[in-house]
Protein backbone atom coordinates (compact mmCIF):
# COMPACT_ATOMS: atom_id res chain seq x y z
CA UNK A 1 0.00 0.00 0.00
CA UNK A 2 1.67 3.42 -1.09
CA UNK A 3 1.67 5.69 2.20
CA UNK A 4 -0.34 8.66 1.72
CA UNK A 5 2.02 10.70 4.23
CA UNK A 6 4.90 13.20 2.66
CA UNK A 7 7.63 11.99 5.47
CA UNK A 8 10.57 9.52 4.64
CA UNK A 9 11.10 6.19 6.04
CA UNK A 10 13.50 5.74 8.72
CA UNK A 11 12.93 2.49 10.27
CA UNK A 12 16.44 0.72 9.39
CA UNK A 13 18.27 3.55 10.26
CA UNK A 14 16.51 3.52 13.10
CA UNK A 15 17.27 -0.45 13.84
CA UNK A 16 21.04 0.22 13.02
CA UNK A 17 20.81 3.07 15.78
CA UNK A 18 19.15 1.02 18.19
CA UNK A 19 21.82 -1.96 17.78
CA UNK A 20 24.56 0.26 17.62
CA UNK A 21 22.87 1.51 21.15
CA UNK A 22 22.46 -2.01 22.84
CA UNK A 23 26.24 -2.93 21.61
CA UNK A 24 27.23 -0.12 23.50
CA UNK A 25 25.46 -0.96 26.49
CA UNK A 26 26.41 -4.44 26.68
CA UNK A 27 30.56 -3.03 26.00
CA UNK A 28 30.53 -0.42 29.01
CA UNK A 29 28.85 -3.18 31.51
CA UNK A 30 31.62 -5.49 30.91
CA UNK A 31 34.18 -2.89 31.23
CA UNK A 32 32.50 -2.30 34.59
CA UNK A 33 32.56 -5.81 35.36
CA UNK A 34 36.07 -6.32 34.63
CA UNK A 35 37.77 -4.81 36.71
CA UNK A 36 36.75 -7.40 39.87
CA UNK A 37 36.95 -10.53 37.50
CA UNK A 38 40.75 -9.74 36.97
CA UNK A 39 41.29 -8.91 40.57
CA UNK A 40 39.69 -11.67 41.73
CA UNK A 41 41.39 -14.14 38.85
CA UNK A 42 44.53 -12.45 39.62
CA UNK A 43 44.26 -13.48 43.34
CA UNK A 44 43.63 -16.91 42.54
CA UNK A 45 46.03 -17.61 40.22
CA UNK A 46 48.52 -16.37 42.74
CA UNK A 47 47.39 -17.02 46.02
CA UNK A 48 45.90 -20.68 46.13
CA UNK A 49 49.23 -22.26 46.39
CA UNK A 50 49.75 -20.98 49.93
CA UNK A 51 46.47 -21.31 50.97
CA UNK A 52 46.45 -24.56 53.19
CA UNK A 53 45.60 -25.57 57.21
CA UNK A 54 49.03 -24.20 58.14
CA UNK A 55 48.02 -20.31 56.45
CA UNK A 56 45.01 -20.20 58.77
CA UNK A 57 46.93 -21.81 61.92
CA UNK A 58 50.21 -20.27 61.77
CA UNK A 59 51.54 -17.33 62.95
CA UNK A 60 53.45 -14.97 60.28
CA UNK A 61 56.90 -16.90 59.68
CA UNK A 62 59.98 -14.18 60.45
CA UNK A 63 62.00 -12.60 57.13
CA UNK A 64 64.58 -15.32 57.47
CA UNK A 65 62.27 -18.42 57.24
CA UNK A 66 60.42 -16.72 54.11
CA UNK A 67 63.74 -15.81 52.29
CA UNK A 68 65.48 -19.49 53.25
CA UNK A 69 61.81 -21.49 51.86
CA UNK A 70 61.97 -18.99 48.96
CA UNK A 71 65.47 -19.53 47.96
CA UNK A 72 64.57 -23.74 48.05
CA UNK A 73 61.64 -22.74 45.49
CA UNK A 74 59.35 -24.22 48.53
CA UNK A 75 56.11 -22.42 49.72
CA UNK A 76 56.59 -20.04 52.34
CA UNK A 77 55.86 -21.56 55.77
CA UNK A 78 53.54 -20.34 58.59
CA UNK A 79 50.63 -18.64 57.77
CA UNK A 80 48.66 -15.52 59.13
CA UNK A 81 46.65 -16.61 62.09
CA UNK A 82 47.95 -14.09 63.89
CA UNK A 83 46.08 -11.39 61.54
CA UNK A 84 42.67 -13.72 61.34
CA UNK A 85 42.85 -13.89 65.08
CA UNK A 86 42.78 -9.95 65.02
CA UNK A 87 40.78 -8.70 62.70
CA UNK A 88 37.65 -11.27 64.41
CA UNK A 89 38.61 -9.33 67.54
CA UNK A 90 38.18 -6.07 66.49
CA UNK A 91 35.59 -6.50 64.06
CA UNK A 92 33.42 -7.90 67.05
CA UNK A 93 34.50 -5.61 69.58
CA UNK A 94 34.21 -2.43 67.23
CA UNK A 95 30.37 -4.35 66.35
CA UNK A 96 29.73 -4.49 69.93
CA UNK A 97 30.30 -0.57 70.12
CA UNK A 98 28.87 0.60 67.08
CA UNK A 99 25.58 -1.72 66.43
CA UNK A 100 23.77 -0.51 70.04
CA UNK A 101 24.76 3.31 69.09
CA UNK A 102 24.08 2.91 65.64
CA UNK A 103 20.59 1.28 65.79
CA UNK A 104 19.29 3.35 68.92
CA UNK A 105 20.49 6.45 66.48
CA UNK A 106 18.41 5.64 63.79
CA UNK A 107 15.67 4.54 65.92
CA UNK A 108 15.44 8.32 67.46
CA UNK A 109 15.87 10.11 63.82
CA UNK A 110 12.93 7.78 62.44
CA UNK A 111 10.92 8.54 65.65
CA UNK A 112 11.75 12.04 65.17
CA UNK A 113 10.97 12.88 61.31
CA UNK A 114 11.82 16.64 59.86
CA UNK A 115 12.69 17.96 63.72
CA UNK A 116 15.53 20.08 63.96
CA UNK A 117 17.82 17.99 66.43
CA UNK A 118 17.13 14.75 64.44
CA UNK A 119 18.32 16.40 61.22
CA UNK A 120 21.31 17.72 62.32
CA UNK A 121 22.18 14.33 63.81
CA UNK A 122 21.90 13.03 60.01
CA UNK A 123 23.58 15.39 58.57
CA UNK A 124 26.53 14.67 61.26
CA UNK A 125 26.10 11.15 60.73
CA UNK A 126 26.76 11.71 56.68
CA UNK A 127 29.66 13.87 57.20
CA UNK A 128 31.22 11.28 59.49
CA UNK A 129 30.89 8.85 56.81
CA UNK A 130 32.97 11.10 53.97
CA UNK A 131 35.89 11.60 57.04
CA UNK A 132 38.79 9.95 55.46
CA UNK A 133 39.68 6.75 57.44
CA UNK A 134 43.32 7.73 58.40
CA UNK A 135 41.55 10.60 60.50
CA UNK A 136 39.29 8.22 62.44
CA UNK A 137 42.69 6.54 62.89
CA UNK A 138 44.45 9.77 63.86
CA UNK A 139 41.64 10.61 66.14
CA UNK A 140 41.71 7.07 67.59
CA UNK A 141 45.44 7.57 68.49
CA UNK A 142 45.01 10.55 70.57
CA UNK A 143 41.61 9.14 72.80
CA UNK A 144 43.00 5.50 73.07
CA UNK A 145 46.33 4.86 72.22
CA UNK A 146 46.98 8.01 74.61
CA UNK A 147 44.79 7.98 77.05
CA UNK A 148 43.30 4.80 78.10
CA UNK A 149 45.50 1.79 76.40
CA UNK A 150 48.66 3.73 77.26
CA UNK A 151 49.89 2.29 73.71
CA UNK A 152 48.90 0.78 70.64
CA UNK A 153 45.85 -1.94 71.19
CA UNK A 154 43.00 -3.40 69.57
CA UNK A 155 40.75 -1.61 71.24
CA UNK A 156 42.11 2.02 70.03
CA UNK A 157 42.07 0.16 66.67
CA UNK A 158 38.27 -1.16 66.93
CA UNK A 159 37.32 2.71 68.13
CA UNK A 160 38.74 3.92 65.00
CA UNK A 161 36.71 1.23 63.09
CA UNK A 162 33.15 1.49 64.90
CA UNK A 163 33.42 5.02 63.91
CA UNK A 164 33.95 3.69 60.80
CA UNK A 165 30.40 1.26 60.76
CA UNK A 166 28.25 3.98 62.78
CA UNK A 167 26.61 6.23 60.06
CA UNK A 168 26.38 3.14 57.88
CA UNK A 169 24.74 1.67 60.65
CA UNK A 170 22.42 5.10 61.56
CA UNK A 171 21.23 5.16 57.96
CA UNK A 172 20.40 1.81 57.57
CA UNK A 173 18.62 1.48 60.99
CA UNK A 174 16.17 4.62 60.35
CA UNK A 175 15.67 3.30 55.91
CA UNK A 176 14.87 0.17 57.48
CA UNK A 177 12.14 1.54 60.34
CA UNK A 178 10.83 3.77 57.65
CA UNK A 179 10.05 0.95 54.93
CA UNK A 180 7.70 -0.63 58.17
CA UNK A 181 4.16 0.21 57.58
CA UNK A 182 2.87 2.67 59.79
CA UNK A 183 -0.24 0.61 61.02
CA UNK A 184 1.95 -2.03 62.60
CA UNK A 185 3.13 -0.08 64.49
CA UNK A 186 -1.03 1.12 65.48
CA UNK A 187 -1.80 -2.15 65.50
CA UNK A 188 0.80 -2.72 68.74
CA UNK A 189 -0.25 0.56 70.35
CA UNK A 190 -3.60 -0.06 70.22
CA UNK A 191 -2.81 -3.97 71.98
CA UNK A 192 -1.47 -1.59 74.79
CA UNK A 193 2.19 -2.23 74.25
CA UNK A 194 4.00 0.52 75.96
CA UNK A 195 6.33 2.55 73.38
CA UNK A 196 9.46 1.44 74.02
CA UNK A 197 8.47 -2.13 73.44
CA UNK A 198 6.37 -1.73 70.35
CA UNK A 199 9.97 -0.14 69.25
CA UNK A 200 12.08 -3.10 70.52
CA UNK A 201 9.57 -6.30 69.96
CA UNK A 202 7.60 -5.11 66.56
CA UNK A 203 9.93 -2.60 64.46
CA UNK A 204 12.63 -4.37 65.41
CA UNK A 205 11.87 -7.88 64.63
CA UNK A 206 9.71 -6.61 61.30
CA UNK A 207 12.95 -4.97 60.25
CA UNK A 208 15.11 -7.41 61.36
CA UNK A 209 16.26 -8.28 57.92
CA UNK A 210 17.29 -4.35 56.87
CA UNK A 211 19.35 -4.08 59.77
CA UNK A 212 21.28 -7.10 59.32
CA UNK A 213 21.83 -5.99 56.18
CA UNK A 214 23.38 -2.71 56.98
CA UNK A 215 25.19 -4.23 59.69
CA UNK A 216 27.35 -6.70 57.49
CA UNK A 217 27.57 -4.35 54.57
CA UNK A 218 28.99 -1.98 57.64
CA UNK A 219 31.30 -4.88 58.64
CA UNK A 220 32.71 -5.51 55.42
CA UNK A 221 33.50 -2.11 54.82
CA UNK A 222 35.60 -1.71 57.90
CA UNK A 223 37.31 -5.74 57.27
CA UNK A 224 39.65 -4.26 54.80
CA UNK A 225 40.69 -0.75 56.62
CA UNK A 226 44.50 -0.52 56.74
CA UNK A 227 45.27 3.04 57.51
CA UNK A 228 43.42 3.61 60.58
CA UNK A 229 44.90 0.43 61.85
CA UNK A 230 48.35 1.38 61.53
CA UNK A 231 48.15 3.93 63.86
CA UNK A 232 45.69 2.55 66.24
CA UNK A 233 46.43 -1.46 66.44
CA UNK A 234 49.88 -1.64 65.10
CA UNK A 235 50.63 -4.90 64.57
CA UNK A 236 51.72 -8.13 65.84
CA UNK A 237 53.60 -11.53 65.42
CA UNK A 238 51.74 -13.57 67.84
CA UNK A 239 48.12 -14.21 68.41
CA UNK A 240 46.79 -11.24 71.12
CA UNK A 241 43.58 -11.93 72.29
CA UNK A 242 44.03 -8.59 74.70
CA UNK A 243 42.27 -5.89 73.42
CA UNK A 244 45.08 -3.49 75.35
CA UNK A 245 48.36 -4.70 73.36
CA UNK A 246 48.76 -4.53 70.05
CA UNK A 247 46.90 -6.56 67.37
CA UNK A 248 47.53 -7.18 63.97
CA UNK A 249 44.78 -7.77 61.37
CA UNK A 250 44.66 -9.19 57.78
CA UNK A 251 44.77 -5.84 56.00
CA UNK A 252 47.97 -4.80 58.39
CA UNK A 253 49.68 -8.65 57.28
CA UNK A 254 49.35 -7.28 54.01
CA UNK A 255 50.77 -4.50 54.06
CA UNK A 256 53.77 -5.92 56.61
CA UNK A 257 54.09 -8.29 53.30
CA UNK A 258 54.44 -5.95 51.11
CA UNK A 259 57.37 -4.20 52.41
CA UNK A 260 58.98 -6.93 52.99
CA UNK A 261 60.70 -8.53 49.66
CA UNK A 262 61.13 -11.64 51.30
CA UNK A 263 57.59 -12.08 51.95
CA UNK A 264 55.73 -11.26 48.81
CA UNK A 265 54.46 -14.41 47.99
CA UNK A 266 52.12 -13.99 51.08
CA UNK A 267 50.21 -10.78 49.69
CA UNK A 268 48.80 -12.99 47.29
CA UNK A 269 47.07 -15.39 49.84
CA UNK A 270 46.26 -12.85 52.06
CA UNK A 271 44.77 -10.96 50.19
CA UNK A 272 42.55 -13.48 48.39
CA UNK A 273 41.12 -14.78 51.92
CA UNK A 274 40.45 -11.37 53.24
CA UNK A 275 38.76 -10.81 49.50
CA UNK A 276 36.58 -13.87 49.50
CA UNK A 277 35.50 -12.98 53.18
CA UNK A 278 34.71 -9.71 51.63
CA UNK A 279 32.61 -11.16 48.80
CA UNK A 280 30.87 -13.74 51.07
CA UNK A 281 29.55 -11.37 53.36
CA UNK A 282 27.81 -8.91 50.54
CA UNK A 283 26.69 -11.90 48.81
CA UNK A 284 25.09 -13.07 52.17
CA UNK A 285 23.62 -9.61 52.81
CA UNK A 286 22.06 -9.28 49.90
CA UNK A 287 20.63 -12.40 50.30
CA UNK A 288 19.10 -11.38 53.48
CA UNK A 289 17.99 -8.11 51.88
CA UNK A 290 16.60 -9.83 48.02
CA UNK A 291 14.51 -12.34 50.59
CA UNK A 292 12.79 -9.08 52.50
CA UNK A 293 11.25 -8.15 49.03
CA UNK B 1 -26.85 21.65 66.48
CA UNK B 2 -29.43 18.93 66.36
CA UNK B 3 -28.20 16.49 67.85
CA UNK B 4 -30.98 13.74 68.50
CA UNK B 5 -29.03 11.84 72.41
CA UNK B 6 -30.57 7.91 71.92
CA UNK B 7 -32.28 6.86 75.10
CA UNK B 8 -29.68 4.71 76.46
CA UNK B 9 -30.10 3.04 79.48
CA UNK B 10 -26.66 1.95 80.50
CA UNK B 11 -24.22 3.93 78.63
CA UNK B 12 -20.48 2.08 78.23
CA UNK B 13 -19.42 4.82 76.52
CA UNK B 14 -20.24 8.53 76.92
CA UNK B 15 -18.71 11.86 75.39
CA UNK B 16 -19.03 15.30 76.87
CA UNK B 17 -18.64 18.20 74.52
CA UNK B 18 -15.56 16.47 73.22
CA UNK B 19 -13.71 18.29 70.53
CA UNK B 20 -10.34 17.76 68.84
CA UNK B 21 -8.37 19.45 66.70
CA UNK B 22 -5.36 19.54 64.91
CA UNK B 23 -3.37 22.72 64.33
CA UNK B 24 -6.08 24.17 66.05
CA UNK B 25 -8.39 23.53 63.03
CA UNK B 26 -11.35 21.57 64.30
CA UNK B 27 -12.06 18.04 63.37
CA UNK B 28 -14.52 17.13 65.97
CA UNK B 29 -16.75 19.81 67.26
CA UNK B 30 -18.27 19.05 70.74
CA UNK B 31 -19.63 15.80 70.56
CA UNK B 32 -21.45 14.64 72.65
CA UNK B 33 -22.92 11.12 72.54
CA UNK B 34 -23.85 7.98 75.03
CA UNK B 35 -23.01 4.61 73.44
CA UNK B 36 -24.86 1.31 75.50
CA UNK B 37 -23.56 -1.74 76.09
CA UNK B 38 -24.21 -4.89 73.48
CA UNK B 39 -24.51 -2.80 70.49
CA UNK B 40 -23.42 -2.46 67.59
CA UNK B 41 -22.43 1.95 66.77
CA UNK B 42 -22.22 2.84 63.22
CA UNK B 43 -20.24 5.96 62.81
CA UNK B 44 -21.01 7.22 58.96
CA UNK B 45 -20.71 10.70 57.69
CA UNK B 46 -18.52 11.56 54.07
CA UNK B 47 -14.20 11.79 53.82
CA UNK B 48 -13.26 14.12 56.54
CA UNK B 49 -16.10 14.10 58.53
CA UNK B 50 -13.93 13.79 61.80
CA UNK B 51 -15.34 10.37 62.02
CA UNK B 52 -11.75 8.38 62.13
CA UNK B 53 -10.72 11.34 64.37
CA UNK B 54 -13.93 10.71 67.12
CA UNK B 55 -13.09 6.58 67.03
CA UNK B 56 -9.38 7.19 67.65
CA UNK B 57 -9.92 10.02 70.32
CA UNK B 58 -11.85 7.03 71.87
CA UNK B 59 -8.82 4.56 73.18
CA UNK B 60 -6.44 8.03 72.69
CA UNK B 61 -4.89 6.80 69.20
CA UNK B 62 -5.38 10.47 67.96
CA UNK B 63 -2.97 11.55 70.45
CA UNK B 64 -0.01 9.90 68.19
CA UNK B 65 -0.42 12.71 65.73
CA UNK B 66 1.52 15.75 66.34
CA UNK B 67 0.04 19.27 67.33
CA UNK B 68 -3.27 17.67 68.88
CA UNK B 69 -5.12 18.93 71.63
CA UNK B 70 -9.00 17.51 73.00
CA UNK B 71 -11.47 19.52 74.62
CA UNK B 72 -14.38 17.90 76.68
CA UNK B 73 -14.71 14.42 78.16
CA UNK B 74 -15.42 10.96 77.53
CA UNK B 75 -16.07 8.21 79.93
CA UNK B 76 -16.22 4.33 80.05
CA UNK B 77 -17.86 3.13 82.48
CA UNK B 78 -17.64 6.03 84.36
CA UNK B 79 -14.01 6.66 84.38
CA UNK B 80 -12.51 9.48 82.42
CA UNK B 81 -10.32 7.66 79.56
CA UNK B 82 -8.16 11.20 79.91
CA UNK B 83 -7.21 10.58 83.03
CA UNK B 84 -6.57 6.93 82.69
CA UNK B 85 -3.26 5.54 81.38
CA UNK B 86 -3.46 5.05 77.59
CA UNK B 87 -1.56 2.18 77.83
CA UNK B 88 -4.00 0.55 79.97
CA UNK B 89 -7.29 1.91 78.32
CA UNK B 90 -6.11 0.64 75.27
CA UNK B 91 -6.95 -2.88 76.66
CA UNK B 92 -10.24 -2.10 77.62
CA UNK B 93 -10.23 -0.98 74.21
CA UNK B 94 -9.72 -3.08 71.11
CA UNK B 95 -9.39 -1.77 68.04
CA UNK B 96 -9.04 -3.39 64.61
CA UNK B 97 -8.00 -0.94 61.32
CA UNK B 98 -8.76 -0.36 57.94
CA UNK B 99 -6.55 -2.90 56.02
CA UNK B 100 -5.30 -6.27 58.34
CA UNK B 101 -2.22 -5.62 59.77
CA UNK B 102 -0.61 -9.15 61.41
CA UNK B 103 2.30 -8.74 62.69
CA UNK B 104 4.65 -10.22 59.70
CA UNK B 105 6.98 -12.14 61.77
CA UNK B 106 4.70 -13.90 64.84
CA UNK B 107 3.12 -16.83 63.63
CA UNK B 108 -1.05 -17.00 64.06
CA UNK B 109 -1.23 -18.02 67.33
CA UNK B 110 1.64 -15.38 68.57
CA UNK B 111 -0.49 -13.06 66.79
CA UNK B 112 -3.39 -13.79 68.89
CA UNK B 113 -1.56 -13.76 72.00
CA UNK B 114 0.69 -10.81 70.78
CA UNK B 115 -1.24 -8.57 73.68
CA UNK B 116 0.37 -10.56 76.28
CA UNK B 117 3.52 -11.21 74.84
CA UNK B 118 4.59 -7.72 73.99
CA UNK B 119 3.46 -6.43 77.22
CA UNK B 120 5.34 -9.36 78.88
CA UNK B 121 2.53 -10.26 80.85
CA UNK B 122 2.83 -13.55 82.06
CA UNK B 123 0.44 -16.81 81.27
CA UNK B 124 0.38 -20.29 82.00
CA UNK B 125 0.89 -22.39 78.85
CA UNK B 126 -2.60 -23.60 79.15
CA UNK B 127 -3.69 -20.37 79.88
CA UNK B 128 -2.62 -19.13 76.39
CA UNK B 129 -4.00 -22.03 74.81
CA UNK B 130 -7.56 -21.73 76.46
CA UNK B 131 -7.25 -17.96 75.02
CA UNK B 132 -6.06 -18.62 71.40
CA UNK B 133 -8.47 -21.15 70.62
CA UNK B 134 -11.72 -18.44 72.43
CA UNK B 135 -10.36 -16.39 70.73
CA UNK B 136 -10.18 -17.47 67.06
CA UNK B 137 -13.24 -19.35 67.86
CA UNK B 138 -15.16 -16.08 68.51
CA UNK B 139 -14.12 -14.86 65.04
CA UNK B 140 -15.05 -17.94 63.55
CA UNK B 141 -11.33 -19.00 62.24
CA UNK B 142 -10.37 -21.83 64.17
CA UNK B 143 -11.84 -24.68 62.33
CA UNK B 144 -9.39 -23.10 59.24
CA UNK B 145 -6.21 -22.26 61.44
CA UNK B 146 -6.59 -25.04 63.87
CA UNK B 147 -3.88 -27.04 61.83
CA UNK B 148 -1.74 -24.30 60.97
CA UNK B 149 -1.46 -22.22 63.89
CA UNK B 150 2.01 -21.89 63.88
CA UNK B 151 2.30 -20.62 60.40
CA UNK B 152 2.81 -17.19 59.76
CA UNK B 153 0.01 -15.04 59.86
CA UNK B 154 0.82 -13.29 56.88
CA UNK B 155 0.04 -16.81 54.86
CA UNK B 156 -3.66 -16.35 54.58
CA UNK B 157 -6.16 -14.30 52.78
CA UNK B 158 -7.16 -10.75 53.36
CA UNK B 159 -10.63 -11.63 55.22
CA UNK B 160 -8.65 -14.33 57.17
CA UNK B 161 -5.90 -11.62 58.32
CA UNK B 162 -8.91 -9.49 59.29
CA UNK B 163 -10.20 -12.18 61.42
CA UNK B 164 -7.27 -13.06 63.25
CA UNK B 165 -6.90 -9.17 63.87
CA UNK B 166 -10.07 -8.82 65.32
CA UNK B 167 -9.73 -12.45 67.19
CA UNK B 168 -6.09 -10.28 68.50
CA UNK B 169 -8.14 -7.56 69.45
CA UNK B 170 -10.47 -9.93 71.75
CA UNK B 171 -7.60 -11.75 73.22
CA UNK B 172 -7.65 -9.47 76.25
CA UNK B 173 -11.49 -9.44 76.59
CA UNK B 174 -12.21 -5.73 75.88
CA UNK B 175 -15.07 -3.56 76.90
CA UNK B 176 -15.03 -2.11 73.55
CA UNK B 177 -14.17 -2.98 70.28
CA UNK B 178 -13.54 0.11 67.76
CA UNK B 179 -13.24 -0.61 64.19
CA UNK B 180 -12.29 1.43 61.56
CA UNK B 181 -13.61 0.73 58.18
CA UNK B 182 -12.60 -2.77 58.89
CA UNK B 183 -14.23 -4.82 55.35
CA UNK B 184 -13.19 -1.61 53.35
CA UNK B 185 -9.79 -3.61 51.85
CA UNK B 186 -12.14 -7.05 51.96
CA UNK B 187 -13.84 -8.57 49.05
CA UNK B 188 -17.80 -9.34 49.07
CA UNK B 189 -17.78 -12.88 50.23
CA UNK B 190 -15.20 -12.02 53.36
CA UNK B 191 -16.90 -8.42 53.68
CA UNK B 192 -20.35 -10.63 54.54
CA UNK B 193 -18.64 -13.15 57.07
CA UNK B 194 -17.04 -10.13 59.47
CA UNK B 195 -20.30 -8.76 59.31
CA UNK B 196 -22.08 -11.35 60.60
CA UNK B 197 -19.38 -12.00 63.14
CA UNK B 198 -20.04 -8.54 64.04
CA UNK B 199 -23.90 -9.06 64.65
CA UNK B 200 -22.60 -12.46 66.79
CA UNK B 201 -19.79 -10.45 69.18
CA UNK B 202 -22.44 -8.19 70.36
CA UNK B 203 -23.68 -10.61 72.72
CA UNK B 204 -20.48 -9.97 74.43
CA UNK B 205 -18.47 -6.89 73.43
CA UNK B 206 -19.69 -3.34 72.16
CA UNK B 207 -18.93 -2.78 69.01
CA UNK B 208 -18.20 0.82 67.78
CA UNK B 209 -17.66 1.14 64.01
CA UNK B 210 -16.66 3.60 61.33
CA UNK B 211 -18.28 3.19 58.16
CA UNK B 212 -18.41 4.54 54.62
CA UNK B 213 -20.54 1.72 53.42
CA UNK B 214 -24.02 2.93 54.23
CA UNK B 215 -25.83 -0.40 53.52
CA UNK B 216 -22.94 -2.22 56.02
CA UNK B 217 -24.16 0.53 58.79
CA UNK B 218 -27.96 -0.33 57.69
CA UNK B 219 -27.35 -4.34 57.71
CA UNK B 220 -25.81 -4.81 61.46
CA UNK B 221 -25.71 -1.26 63.58
CA UNK B 222 -28.37 -1.01 66.18
CA UNK B 223 -27.54 2.72 66.97
CA UNK B 224 -25.82 4.88 64.42
CA UNK B 225 -23.89 8.32 64.20
CA UNK B 226 -23.71 10.61 61.53
CA UNK B 227 -21.53 13.52 61.38
CA UNK B 228 -20.84 16.02 58.96
CA UNK B 229 -17.76 18.71 59.11
CA UNK B 230 -16.78 17.40 62.02
CA UNK B 231 -20.59 17.95 63.94
CA UNK B 232 -22.32 15.17 65.07
CA UNK B 233 -25.57 16.01 63.18
CA UNK B 234 -27.60 12.78 63.80
CA UNK B 235 -27.42 9.50 66.56
CA UNK B 236 -30.18 7.40 66.90
CA UNK B 237 -31.49 4.07 66.02
CA UNK B 238 -29.86 2.67 62.95
CA UNK B 239 -33.82 2.03 61.47
CA UNK B 240 -35.49 5.16 62.55
CA UNK B 241 -32.09 6.90 61.06
CA UNK B 242 -32.46 5.08 57.76
CA UNK B 243 -36.46 4.87 57.33
CA UNK B 244 -37.43 8.58 58.72
CA UNK B 245 -33.87 10.62 59.39
CA UNK B 246 -34.99 13.71 61.45
CA UNK B 247 -31.84 16.47 59.76
CA UNK B 248 -32.65 17.15 56.05
CA UNK B 249 -28.50 16.88 56.30
CA UNK B 250 -28.98 13.11 57.21
CA UNK B 251 -31.39 12.52 54.55
CA UNK B 252 -29.75 13.94 51.80
CA UNK B 253 -26.02 12.09 52.55
CA UNK B 254 -28.62 8.72 53.14
CA UNK B 255 -30.33 9.12 49.20
CA UNK B 256 -26.85 9.92 47.82
CA UNK B 257 -27.34 13.38 46.90
CA UNK B 258 -23.76 14.16 48.93
CA UNK B 259 -21.05 12.19 50.18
Amino acid sequence: MKSTFAWKDHTSRRLLKDKAVLVGVVVLSLITISPIVLIISKLVVEGYQQISLDFLIENTPDTFEAMTAVANGENIPGGIANGIVGTLLMVVLASAIAIPIGVLTGIYLYENQGKFMANLTRNISDILQGVPSIVLGLISYLWVVKHITNGFSALAGSVSLAIMMLPMIVRSTEETLKMIPQTLKEAALALGVPYHKVILKVLVPTGFSGLSTGILLGISRILGETAPLLLTALGSSIINLDITQPTSAVPLLIWEFYNDPNMIGLIWSSSLLLMAIVLILNIVSKQIAGKRN
Amino acid sequence: MTNTIAEVKKPILSLKDLSIAYDKKYAVKNVSVEIKKNTVTAIMGPSGCGKSTLLRALNRMHELYENISTEGEAFLNGKNIYDMSPIKLRRHMGMVFQRPNPFPTMSIYDNVIAGYKLNGIRTKKKERDEIVERSLRDVALWDEVKDSLFKKGTFLSGGQQQRLCIARALAFSPEVILMDEPTSALDPVATSKVEDLLVKLKENYTIVLVTHNMSQAARISDYSLFMYLGELVEYGKTKNMFTNPIDPRTEEYLTGKFG
